[in-house]
């Protein structure tokens, strides 16, 4: 039992991890806590599904495509409804819900509300120590941590990651010293959509499309960020592996009560705040950062 | 500035083709298949035929889902063929049915299903109402009409005993109005269920030569199936099965690769399944690619539609549900003709909900039976009613019920066999081998159930 867990939580844990990190990336680079992020996610999984069985696109076209039209829409959202009250975080928030759910219509108008299926991008699947794992869930891992890693060596070892990190640290010092804040936000926006698309164009195969599939994945994704800490990368990849582990122990230990896995986490991480209310990575007070 | 109305103006047209193509292309692969003409369009003589009033009947059910789409198809069906015949003969007077489409979207939000079913009834007061789909907004949507309106309403959808049970034996006089077509309650589905996986069982026992299988439970977390999950593990042992384990995923989860291992770890040759919700189909393709070695049987409603086998990329072949009808099933002679009949309008197998069709004939037979519109009168004709249906004979029970059993309606058991959906159950069922032991049931047509392949590879092994 003790390898499934490893590799089942594992697994789930890199997709939480990178749905956490695009919404932890924006958060911490522009204080905008973007409720539609796994909008953005659903968003892709449908432009998939459409490009590649409707348009009968090839995946090699239709995922890139996907990737790109949908970060399209989130830098053009951004400019169109974020930008422009940016200073406003609630009212940008409350723009945030009303983006997904304009989102969540548009697909039940177009695509209705049945349950839909992606084809497999590679089928089949491998058995080491008994464990059952599909090629499709292996192939998302691997781009899964390939892509945290690109999204790392852009923040470390680039200007544009020097730039969106010292925003990050202190928007007003950031744009004493020349730089243009709101450029910065637009380009964290776009990575951070990117993000959750990769993860939506990945996973569409492993999911069901429908369109309130984005629902439970915002929940997760809170409370991973807020376990990990608001705005912290680090934070949102450890916590996003602690509700992943915690998930899948549930489903083994108790399997009778295996739809409670989401509930048993989510008050894992109260506890976890009563005791450290920043979070894990978090900072104490806004003055701190 | 100009480069930025240049990048919108960019990203404008970007979005338009990108939409435009989207609207203009079909996006469901499954309505490519079959041209479909929408049966609005179809029938024409209802323009030509005069009626002096109509009957309205309100259709409540999660429209955009395909449950709802079912459920006001088949009523359509039957809308079009009624009015097309003449209309319903109520005393002098010749009335057409008319249909109130009820967008309740009971799935995602039960209560508000609740304000749109009073709605519709102060709204466009309907006659009597048809459909509902799941218990958890069924319940207090059949008590507002029965109890505040005193609307008749035929359900269509909801299985769970007690939206009769406990009701209409208790306080007839509130609930008679409310009565069951499809599909058969609860504790009927776990008997046909049982009698399917005693099929599955023998297949297990005949070719893999393993006497006492083992059975775990994948049920998802609904009211509907509490009493299928508590009662099934007694069952087990008086067929000879071994109870392993139960797993019960949220109706909605997206994965359950971890349950199935679970499944898998625990040694179990069948896996008993109790599935309404989209869970059936990660189930099915995450079932059929990882090769779990365990024979799926129960109800997974999502296996019941044509649109199942490409959603989960044909893995979910040979999974084996419960539904009302089968396309090769002679269930009564009226089962083909409706079975393509359907098809040929909606380019779609019809499903257990789509028998919205028979709720619409027998309350406009029990009208016209009574010559009155007057509910009370109606109610008295509908616990008469005596109907030769697609799914069987159907008559209520004292509840108000859809009878179950032989010569009623049986349901059917249908497996996905080589990517088509074929009825396997009832092949040769001995209802009472004590008391009747010549009487077998069996309709023309079903073919035998077939162990999954890569479960016979993966025990034979």
């Amino acid at each position: 039992m003790l390898s499934d867990i490893l590799v089942y939580g594992l697994m789930n844990g890199a997709v939480y991890a990178m749905l956490a990190v695009g919404f932890s990336l924006i958060f911490g680079a522009a204080r905008i806590i973007n409720l539609a992020h796994t909008a953005f996610f659903m968003l892709a999984a449908y432009a998939v599904f459409y490009l590649g069985f409707s348009m009968a696109l090839h995946p090699v076209i239709a995922i890139p495509l996907a990737i790109l039209i949908v970060v399209l829409v989130g830098v053009f959202v951004y400019y169109v409804f974020m930008e422009p009250i940016r200073e406003h975080e609630t009212a940008v928030l409350i723009i945030t819900v009303a983006v997904a759910l304009v989102f969540q219509e548009v697909i039940l108008i177009v695509f209705g509300g049945h349950y839909r299926g992606v084809s497999n991008i590679v089928s089949g699947y491998v058995s080491p120590m008994g464990i059952r794992i599909s090629y499709q869930y292996l192939l998302t891992m691997g781009v899964v941590s390939f892509s945290l890693l690109a999204v790392w060596l852009v923040l470390m070892k680039t200007r544009l990651g020097v730039a969106i990190r010292s925003s990050a640290q202190d928007r007003e010092i950031a744009n004493l010293m020349g730089m243009n804040v709101a450029r910065i936000a637009a380009a964290t926006m776009a990575i951070s959509v990117a993000l959750a698309a990769i993860a939506g164009v990945m996973v569409a195969p492993l999911y069901t499309l429908e369109p309130h599939m984005w629902l439970d994945p915002l929940v997760l994704v809170l409370a991973i960020v807020i376990l990990g800490g608001l705005g912290s990368i680090k934070g949102s990849f450890i916590g996003a592996l602690i509700l992943a582990f915690i998930e899948v122990i549930v489903v083994f230990t108790m399997p009778g009560g295996a739809f409670l896995k989401v509930a048993i986490a989510l008050a894992i991480m109260l506890v976890i705040l009563v005791v450290r209310p920043e979070g894990l990575y978090g900072v104490y007070l806004e003055g701190e950062r | 500035m100009k480069r930025k109305l240049f990048f919108f103006a960019v990203l404008f047209l970007a979005l338009a083709l990108v939409f435009g193509v989207m609207g203009c292309a079909p996006v469901d692969p499954v309505d490519d298949e079959e041209e479909v003409t929408p049966p609005d369009e179809e029938v024409d003589d209802e323009d030509v035929l005069e009626f002096d009033g109509e009957i309205k009947i309100a259709v409540t059910g999660p429209m955009t889902n395909i449950q709802g789409e079912m459920m006001w198809w088949g009523a359509e069906m039957a809308r079009d063929e009624i009015n097309a015949a003449g209309g319903v003969i109520i005393g002098d007077e010749t009335y057409s049915v008319s249909l109130i489409q009820v967008e309740t979207d009971e799935i995602m939000d039960p209560l508000g299903a609740v304000s749109a079913v009073e709605n519709v009834i102060i709204s466009e007061d309907p006659h009597f109402l048809i459909g509902g789909f799941r218990t958890e907004a069924v319940m207090p949507y059949t008590d507002l009409v029965a109890r505040d309106y005193q609307k008749i309403f035929v359900i269509c959808g909801a299985a769970t005993n007690e939206l009769l049970e406990g009701r209409i034996d208790e306080d007839y006089d509130t609930w008679k109005y409310l009565f069951r077509v499809t599909p058969i309650k609860s504790t009927d589905l776990v008997t046909v269920t049982i009698l399917m996986l005693n099929d599955v069982a023998m297949a297990v026992r005949e070719e893999l030569g393993i006497a006492q299988p083992k059975v775990a439970i994948l049920a998802e977390a609904l009211e509907w199936n509490e009493a299928l999950v508590q009662m099934a593990p007694q069952i087990f042992p008086t067929l000879g099965l071994e109870f392993v384990g139960t797993f019960r995923p949220s109706a909605t989860a997206s994965d359950v690769t971890t349950e199935l291992r679970g499944i898998e770890a625990s040694g179990a040759h069948i896996i008993y399944t109790i599935m309404s919700g989209p869970v059936g189909i990660p189930f099915g393709k995450q079932w059929g690619e990882l090769e779990i070695p365990a024979a799926p049987v129960g109800i997974n409603v999502e296996a019941q539609k044509s649109g199942y086998y490409p959603a989960t990329d044909g893995f979910g072949d040979y999974d084996y549900t419960l539904n009302t009808f089968a396309k090769n099933a002679e269930i009564t002679e009226e089962t083909i003709p409706f079975m393509e009949q359907f098809v040929d309008l909606f380019g779609q197998l019809p499903n257990y909900n789509a028998d919205t069709y028979s709720a619409v004939y027998i309350l406009a037979e029990a009208a016209e039976r009574a010559g009155t519109l007057d509910t009370d009168a109606v109610i008295e004709e509908m616990e008469n009613t005596e109907r030769i249906g697609a799914a069987g004979r159907l008559v209520f029970d004292e509840n108000h019920d859809v009878v179950w059993g032989p010569g009623y309606v049986t349901a059917v058991g249908i497996q996905w066999q080589d990517g088509e959906l074929l009825g396997a159950w009832p092949y040769e069922w001995y209802p009472d081998p004590e008391n009747a032991p010549d009487l077998v049931v069996g309709y023309d047509g079903i073919v035998p159930y077939q162990l999954p392949p890569h479960v016979l590879e993966q025990w034979r092994e």
